[in-house]
């Protein structure tokens, strides 16, 4: 019996949703009063288990193997079957993140279990010592909790909802290899190329600041406002979903349960209405500041502060009196 | 080319957050006054698919389901320009669960005969999941690309633009597989008045567990609570004669709090 955590990396390093997941993993793991393992699976990845170990694992199951240098669907799905039938997990936990929303739920019908998608918090009932997956549904308006009897208990977490450790390099962990043993019948569906369409300027993920508009911008000409005030916080713009379909600016910068999760410092919404849709993807922002024309809008029921009126004209004011401010 | 859509009836995720409620008694959640859609997302997928009838010959296949399907509701599809609906309608089937589900439908796409391509939304908004797509897959053994934003079918071959957090992948995969569709393939097109027409005149074919040789019911995960969280945010409105002036402060209360 062991709780598992499949571990993303980039480079020489452990992605945070990783650290994120070893963390969870753990405190799920001393409840149960089991080990954490980790899942590494990759090509030429064997550096990167001291890491995990310092994270949290116990046990790190390392999967090297030429043809899992990037993500492919088929191929990861396949070694993570073979893994999980191997150390048998009672719980397994996946990142929701490009590679991981794609092969959990594969993975759960292979494994003949289920997974839940997409959590924000997870715990063992203490009666049952089942896992209880906590995760929003109807696009945020609720929260749903949900556990399942069959192991092992998958799930997929969100991106900056689980608390990782603070990496402890003294701590004792156990390396053990895996043949990844691939069938290249198995291979179907080939990723054949990778595109990165870079923003300029400072990643939405990365930014402490993010200045974000939404259908009442109106045009590709009015996020160039939202551009100034966000280069003037040395942050970076963000949207809704209508501006990203509407090409006023890259479906990359979209803010929302269907695009990016962040938290940064600040967020300055500017005539965004506040779907439960798209405040999934900013409610753990530290703190929110609405401008809107409409009082009643759902933004001021997440909003510390707030501006009712006409963006056009409450925003470069705003814009202006800050480049005074922050020149001192 | 013969291409199934799943599309599902869900409460309107467009209506306003202060319409939504959850019923703490049956972990059920409505939004109050506004009447059931098909799920924004399927819509997409629909789309999808009449972007590639459009372009070649194509037969398009749309299965809905549900516990209680309003016909105006499921029929859009059709409006839209689809061929055929088929509807896996039973007491068994309302509130399903991903795995109830996808075992239906991937039993109800085989009997409905030769499939090239099937095509689901990304999630439904209800559920926010995102696994009947890869469910339907994997029961089916066929190849699943999901989050598509372009999908060009070629001889036996099916070629994917996938959304990406940082930009998109192109993926590959032999015929038949199933592809989810995200909503960056393009806003779904208006029902024709003919299409209007001709979905009423479309007898939907109603199918239950037993002609799909399955019995729905069987559940793998469990609801223990459905709640609405609650917002403790309170929010102080910035003053101002006029906006200009309430920008200015609006800055300034956020100096003076250290925001800036």
């Amino acid at each position: 019996m062991t709780v598992a955590v499949f571990i993303e990396h980039r480079g020489d390093k452990l992605l945070p949703i990783a650290l994120e997941g070893l963390g969870a993993g753990r405190k799920l793991a001393d409840a149960l009063g089991q080990p954490l393992s980790a899942v590494l699976v990759g090509s030429d990845i064997s550096g990167l288990a001291p890491s995990a170990i310092a994270s949290g694992s116990d046990k790190v199951y390392v999967l090297d193997d030429p043809l899992l240098k990037d993500y492919q669907p088929d191929a990861y799905v396949a070694v993570l079957e073979k893994v999980a039938r191997q150390i048998n997990p009672q719980i397994f936990i996946i990142g929701q993140t490009d590679a991981g929303r794609d092969l959990a739920p594969r993975l759960a019908f292979r494994l003949g279990t289920a997974v839940t998608t997409d959590c924000v918090d997870l715990a063992i009932d203490p009666a049952s010592k089942r896992l209880l997956a906590t995760r929003p549904v109807y696009g945020g308006n609720a929260l749903a909790v949900f556990s399942s009897d069959t192991d092992p208990q998958m799930v997929t977490i969100r991106t900056k909802t689980m608390t990782p450790l603070a990496p402890d390099t003294a701590r004792k962990g156990e390396v053990i290899n895996i043949a990844a043993g691939l069938d290249a019948a198995a291979i179907r569906a080939k990723v054949i190329n990778r595109v990165v369409e870079e923003v300029a300027g400072i990643n939405i993920e990365d930014a402490e600041r993010v200045v974000a508009g939404g259908r009442g911008i109106g045009s590709a000409e009015g996020f160039k406002q939202l551009e100034e005030l966000a280069r003037l916080l040395k942050g970076a713009v963000g949207a809704s979903r209508p501006p990203c379909d509407s090409n006023w600016v890259p479906d990359t910068v979209q803010v929302g349960l269907t695009g990016k999760i962040i938290a940064p410092e600040l967020y300055i919404a500017v005539a965004i209405s506040g779907s439960s849709q798209h405040m999934s993807g900013c409610s753990g922002a530290r703190t929110i500041v609405a401008i809107n024309k409409d009082k009643e809008a759902n933004i001021f029921r997440h909003a510390r502060y707030g501006a009712v009126g006409d963006w056009k004209k409450i925003l470069p004011a705003f814009t202006a009196k800050v480049r005074e401010l922050i020149s001192y | 080319m013969n291409i199934i859509v799943c599309v599902k009836q869900v409460i309107d995720p467009e209506a306003p957050p202060s319409s939504f409620k959850v019923d703490p008694a049956t972990n059920k959640a409505e939004m109050k006054s506004a009447p059931p859609v098909i799920d924004p997302y399927g819509e997409y997928a629909v789309e999808a698919a009449l972007k590639i009838k459009d372009a070649g010959a194509g037969k398009i296949t749309v299965m809905s389901l549900g516990g209680n399907l309003l016909r105006e509701v499921v029929k859009k599809p059709l409006a839209m320009g689809a061929d055929e609906l088929i509807l896996l309608e039973d007491p068994a089937f309302a509130d399903a669960d991903t795995y109830t589900t996808a075992e239906a439908l991937a039993a109800a796409i085989k009997k409905a005969g030769q499939f090239d391509l099937i095509l689901c939304g990304r999630e439904a908004s209800d559920t926010n999941a995102g696994q009947t797509g890869a469910g339907i897959a994997e029961l089916l053994g066929v190849p699943c690309v999901t989050l598509a934003r372009k999908i060009e079918p070629t001889e036996g071959k099916v070629r994917v633009e996938r959304v990406t957090s940082t930009g998109y992948e192109v993926i590959e995969a032999p015929l038949p597989a199933v592809v989810t569709v995200s909503n960056e393939v393009g806003e779904p097109r208006y029902p024709t008045i003919k299409g209007i027409m001709a979905a009423k005149k479309k007898e939907p074919v109603v199918w239950k567990p037993a002609d799909i040789g399955i019995q729905a019911g069987g559940r793998r995960v469990k609801l223990n609570r459905l709640y609405q969280p609650v917002h403790e945010e309170k929010c102080e409105f910035i003053a101002g004669e006029n906006p200009e002036e309430m920008g200015d402060n609006l800055a300034l209360k956020l100096r003076e709090v250290k925001v800036l």
